[in-house]
């Protein structure tokens, strides 16, 4: 096949053979065996991950040399952040490391049910990181709306002036404005040098998400082939195995941005 | 002694099926524009990469020519008596109106007309000048010699020479091509609305205030960065592609050396390319958001910029030569039928350059830094020489008593050596601290790496064109004329730029629209040796367009090349080869084998010992 044509994908077509899509697979045209393809794709695929890699390292590289020019701005605007969200999203992601590592064997060992049940666990886990770093960390110090079961709201009871949603958000006079750059605007900081940590901090856990909804695609991407198709088995887990690898890169990056960013004094 | 079992599968009569060649159409315009859009074979897509390459090819060069017109003149004020209506002077209290006229802004006074106003400043015309050499340096540099060899003749040809049917991820490939031309629509839409004047290294904090009210620049930055990632996936590409798709019996030492130079191109590409990746986002969060981390006025660094920068675009400056290497490993032992001097000095030498080059970024930063860092930086610099050096000398030893064939890739090949010596010697002053801080920023620095960047790249990616052409469409051209457009060439980019050695080092500053009068014959000079090169490359153009119009048909093996390449018809079929080939020799074993295609009563071969066969 020498031009794209989503006819030619050979699991999406004969679904009604009764074959799982596994089986079925073929190779593609240019491979001796699928063998060499599997190892071709996952060679492939680290050497994607270690461009992750490097990109990251970009960040940690600009991480350093500010905190070593601003340590107090880092230690000043690091105490705002509760390490008891950085902990449990850290949990989180560790599950979901486990529970992607399963799956893939599931699927290894044929176990479709098992492989899809493992798969939406792992997406249910990434979702609740999203959910976490959003509705408990970014909300609140971005615009001082705190969602109603936060349990940091106890603290600042005094201080709400307003509610949102039927009470669901409410709002905590002086608290918002922790924003990056030009956007700063939080006025008890007692640093100059705040909003840098501030960007610091958006573009580090920012890109992080952002990763973290690509490997959260990939995941369900996967779910839904194997659930349409059974299109990952024994002797063909291939896109399965490479998602994993996604999946443990965006986990091992919070594993370091955690501490860089929550456990600094 | 062939390669390639056609004969005994035809005997067997196995399927000797012939298809068609990938050039032939389906079907009608428009299925045949469907299929070269939707195709994910790697010839195609490098015949794609070809035509894109090429367009920018062209802008880029006239925004060169903008530059070089613009610097025919320089930019002077003078107080003239101003005319009335009437034509007579205009008086004033018994005395002549005076008013200041500007000469010598040729782009701005272009800019000026269009607009339909007058330049009033010298300001605005300067504006022009610095967008038109921003425009000149990130077209060259992104969108042209990057992608230029790899994505092109190594699209076609990695996969030809391995003896495989395609690069290991062929959907990949399509996608990296349309990431290609999304990144350049971004950079020419910055032009479009207005352009950009910041340089192409984007340098803070020229890229965070310059046009503060403009998406300019991060519509230009973001293009880099776009196109970032079609260089990442290309490499990551050709990387598997090396490892995992080489003909049964082709060693790591069999491979020809144009796969060792490109795998070394890909290694650096994907290693270097997510650090300016990171870098160009922060810069584009710089812009939008004022972050800082570029802006001392918020507590960062613009040096940092610097060194994030430099530490993709030094190693990038190997992407750039590293394939031209190979070309130049390929084109001299098929144009002289001799054995390359040294195959493995010349392997290790582009790994060994792949592995300098990641150590030496703070070269382009000597007036920035302090002096232990510059110390070291220069010393790391001039470890470059060495692989390098191996590589010139093993290509001048493999000339040594071969039989030379002055066809149009081989005067090139030559004209390589000689402009890349230039190119790499002159480096030398430019990585010794002491002469650097007098050549700094001068134009000696544009002719230095002129002689690398179109001495080395762009000259041999032309030459390595004519050496493939005749596979890549089955057609020949007219050696006549494009040894003429050679000759042509090379003049002008002599002219062009060995006249800025001059200029540089008696202290013309680069990126100035103006000077002072003493520089001004050297500057007419290099202007018209850069109209002699337009006119040069013109004649190329028209060599190709007749060749694909009324060219010969071209045989399978036009040089008489050994590597698989020549193995198969001219232009490919679609699926490169017949069968899979075998690899029974090596690639440039010219004293023991008969060219594929080759009859061996016309090639007599050295004789040999009787166990040789």
């Amino acid at each position: 096949m020498t031009t794209l044509d989503t006819r030619s994908n050979p699991i999406g077509a004969d679904v009604q053979s009764g074959e799982p899509g596994w089986k079925r697979y073929v190779p593609g045209h240019h491979w001796r065996t699928a063998d060499e393809e599997f190892d071709a794709c996952t060679l492939g695929f680290w050497l994607f991950l270690a461009t992750e890699v490097l990109l990251f390292a970009g960040l940690f590289c600009g991480y350093t040399i500010m905190r070593y020019k601003h340590p107090e701005a880092f230690v000043n605007g690091s105490s705002y952040l509760d390490w008891r969200w950085g902990a449990l999203n850290t949990v989180v992601l560790l599950i979901s490391s486990y529970t992607m590592a399963a799956a893939i064997r599931a699927f290894q060992l044929d176990r479709q049910k098992a492989g899809r049940l493992l798969l939406a666990i792992t997406f249910i886990c990434g979702l609740g990181f999203l959910v976490i770093k959003f509705t408990f960390e970014y909300t609140p110090k971005l615009s001082g709306w705190f969602i109603a079961i936060d349990p940091a709201l106890h603290h600042y009871a005094s201080l709400v002036d307003g509610e949102a949603l039927g009470g669901l958000f409410k709002h905590v006079a002086g608290y918002g404005g922790k924003a990056p750059g030009q956007f700063f605007s939080y006025a008890f900081s007692s640093d100059p040098w705040e909003p840098l940590w501030w960007s610091i901090y958006y573009c580090a856990t920012g890109i992080h998400a952002l990763h973290v909804i690509i490997g959260m695609t990939l995941i369900a991407w996967c779910y839904r082939r194997a659930v349409l198709y059974n299109a990952y088995g024994p002797s063909h887990y291939t896109m399965v195995e490479n998602t994993g690898l996604y999946w443990h890169l965006v986990d091992l990056i919070w594993i370091f941005l955690f501490p860089l960013l929550y456990l600094i004094h | 002694m062939t390669t390639l079992d056609n004969s005994r599968a035809h005997e067997l009569g196995g399927h000797g099926h012939h298809e068609g060649s990938y050039l032939t159409p389906k079907g009608g315009f428009w299925a045949t524009v469907w299929d070269w859009a939707t195709t994910v074979d790697h010839k195609k897509i490098g015949v794609m990469y070809l035509c894109a390459v090429l367009f920018m090819f062209f802008l880029g060069g006239m925004a060169a020519l903008a530059v070089r017109t613009e610097l025919l003149n320089p930019v002077r004020t003078e107080q003239v008596k101003a005319l009335g209506a009437d034509g007579k002077e205009l008086m004033e209290n018994g005395k002549p109106v005076m008013k200041t006229v500007i000469t010598g802004q040729w782009l701005g006074d272009m800019a000026a007309w269009w607009k339909g106003q007058e330049l009033t400043s010298i300001d605005q015309g300067n504006n022009w000048y610095n967008r038109a050499f921003t425009l000149h340096g990130a077209i060259m540099v992104f969108m042209v010699i990057i992608p230029s060899i790899p994505a092109s003749l190594g699209n076609f040809f990695i996969p030809l020479m391995l003896g495989a049917k395609d690069v290991a991820f062929p959907r990949l490939n399509l996608l990296s091509w349309y990431i290609y031309v999304t990144g350049s629509i971004f950079a020419v839409c910055s032009i479009l609305i207005g352009g950009v004047d910041t340089g192409w290294t984007f340098y803070t904090p020229y890229s965070t205030t310059t046009d503060a009210d403009h998406a300019n620049v991060v519509l230009m930055v973001l293009g880099a960065f776009i196109l970032g990632f079609s260089s990442i996936l290309t490499g990551l590409n050709f990387v598997v592609t090396v490892h995992k798709l080489r003909a049964p019996g082709m060693g790591w030492f069999d491979m020809p050396l144009f796969i060792w130079a490109m795998y070394s191109t890909s290694i650096i590409q994907v290693l270097a390319t997510p650090v300016i990746g990171i870098t160009l986002l922060l810069l584009c969060f710089e812009r939008i958001f004022r972050i800082g981390i570029f802006d001392p006025a918020l507590g960062g660094d613009p040096v940092l910029y610097q060194h994030f920068f430099w530490f993709y675009s030094h190693p990038v400056v190997y992407v750039m030569i590293l394939p031209a290497f190979g070309v130049i490993s390929e084109i001299i032992p098929v144009h002289s039928h001799k054995k390359i001097f040294g195959y493995r000095a010349v392997a290790f030498a582009s790994l060994g350059v792949a592995l300098v080059s990641f150590l030496v970024w703070g070269h382009h930063m000597f007036a920035s830094s302090g002096e232990l860092g510059a110390t070291v930086f220069s010393a790391l610099t001039f470890l470059v020489a060495i692989p390098t050096a191996v590589k010139v000398f093993n290509w001048i030893a493999t000339l040594y008593k071969g039989s030379i064939a002055l066809t149009t890739p081989m005067l090139y090949a030559l004209m390589f050596l000689f402009l890349f010596s230039i190119g790499g010697l002159t480096g030398l002053p430019l990585g010794a601290l002491a002469t650097d801080l007098h050549l700094h920023d001068s134009y000696f620095v544009v002719a230095h790496f002129h002689y690398v960047m179109m001495g080395g790249t762009i000259i041999t990616f032309v030459a390595g064109l004519h050496h493939w052409w005749p596979k890549m469409f089955g057609k020949m051209y007219n050696q006549f004329w494009a040894n003429v457009g050679a000759w042509i060439v090379f003049i002008g980019f002599n002219v062009t730029f060995f006249t800025q050695f001059f200029l540089g080092s008696q202290g013309m500053p680069r990126r100035y629209a103006s000077y002072v009068d003493e520089y001004h014959t050297l500057h007419v000079i290099s202007t018209f040796g850069s109209y002699l090169l337009f006119i040069g490359f013109m004649v190329h153009l028209l060599v190709f367009i007749h060749s694909l119009v009324a060219g010969r048909k071209a045989p399978a093996n036009p040089w008489g090349g050994l590597t698989l390449e020549w193995e198969a018809a001219s232009p490919p079929s679609e699926h490169n080869f017949d069968h899979e080939p075998i690899v029974t020799h090596g690639p440039y074993d010219y004293e023991t084998t008969v060219p594929p295609h080759w009859n061996a009563k016309d090639y007599p071969l050295p004789a040999l010992p009787a166990n040789h066969h």
